[in-house]
């Protein structure tokens, strides 16, 4: 059993980091809504401490998915094959645009991933910035609740097209190649 | 055991509207930048930081640079100030929305003309 070093990178982006965050969201949003309810009680310090870690932890993964994806995984999608190169596997975005059957998931899919994703680090990052600022302060500021939720909301949905269309990438031109990890040896 | 609400310290809203509207500029660059870097060579070749990642380099990191670079302005300005967040949320969720439609690819060929 073995798996390339491309693959391997494209795992933990998507699947490892990725996927982290995107399931991170049901968690902020039950505790961001649950703050900003009108008449909500004050959170206690403890469960204020754990939603600022926790938002904490959604930045770092948001920031770890977009630079591992844009800056190691996708020079490997977007490698251009030698002169005369028949077999395009391990060139994702020269094998998407070799067929009109395929090019729209490079022109749409990944033209739109590659840029709607960096929204969700920086959308992430104020609300974790906000959260932990204000604490328990923010009941008095609805309209800063109302921006929270909405950016959060605005991550979710970037994040959702992003991992969609990652998904769906990668069974049509998944990212091959590199050096072979063996993770059991074979009878 | 939760604090009373007379106990809560109220704060200004100038730092936190200084987060929100910095986080849509942020969002909104980066769909300013990739309809430049595609609809313009020079500005293209210009955002090509890193040459494996291409344009995609200078897009993120010049979005990562504008967005904290007004946020720490606009935190200077508003640190301890009371400011008509209302105005600010609206400014920032256009801005939001501006990102969104400018990183999807057929409204970027419609601004482009192709």
């Amino acid at each position: 059993m073995e798996i390339s070093t491309h693959d391997l990178w494209t795992v933990m982006h998507g699947m490892g980091f990725g996927a982290l965050f995107m399931l991170a969201f049901s968690g902020a949003f039950a505790e961001l809504y649950r703050m900003s309810v009108p008449g909500a009680a004050p959170m206690r310090a403890s469960e204020q401490k754990a939603l600022n870690f926790y938002l904490g932890a959604m930045v770092v993964l948001a920031w770890i998915t977009v630079f591992t994806g844009a800056y190691i995984i996708y020079p490997w999608y977007r490698a251009v094959p030698p002169a005369g190169a028949v077999d395009l596997a391990e060139y994702p975005r020269q094998l998407l645009l070799s067929s009109a059957r395929t090019s729209g998931w490079h022109n749409i899919g990944m033209e739109w991933k590659e840029h709607v994703s960096w929204l969700a680090p920086i959308a992430i990052t104020m609300v974790a910035y906000v959260t932990m600022k204000y604490g328990q302060a923010i009941i008095y500021h609805r309209n800063m609740r109302i921006a929270v939720l909405g950016f959060t909301l605005a991550a979710f949905v970037a994040t959702g097209i992003s991992g969609t269309f990652g998904a769906l990438l990668n069974k049509y031109a998944p990212v091959r190649g590199g050096g072979t990890i063996i993770l059991i040896q074979g009878e | 055991m939760s604090v009373p609400e007379e106990e809560v310290e109220v704060m200004s809203n100038g730092p936190g509207a200084a987060a929100i509207l910095a986080a849509g500029i942020g969002c909104a660059s980066v769909g300013i930048l990739a309809v430049a870097g595609d609809a313009s060579k020079p500005i293209g070749k210009f955002l090509n930081f890193y040459d494996p990642t291409g344009t995609l380099s200078g897009v993120t990191i010049m979005s990562i640079v504008i967005w904290l670079a007004v946020w720490f302005v606009l935190g200077s300005f508003w640190a301890g100030k009371t400011v008509a967040l209302g105005r600010v949320n609206l400014a920032a969720f256009v801005l939001l929305f501006a990102g969104f439609l400018l990183t999807f690819p057929p409204f970027m060929d419609l601004l482009e003309g192709q």
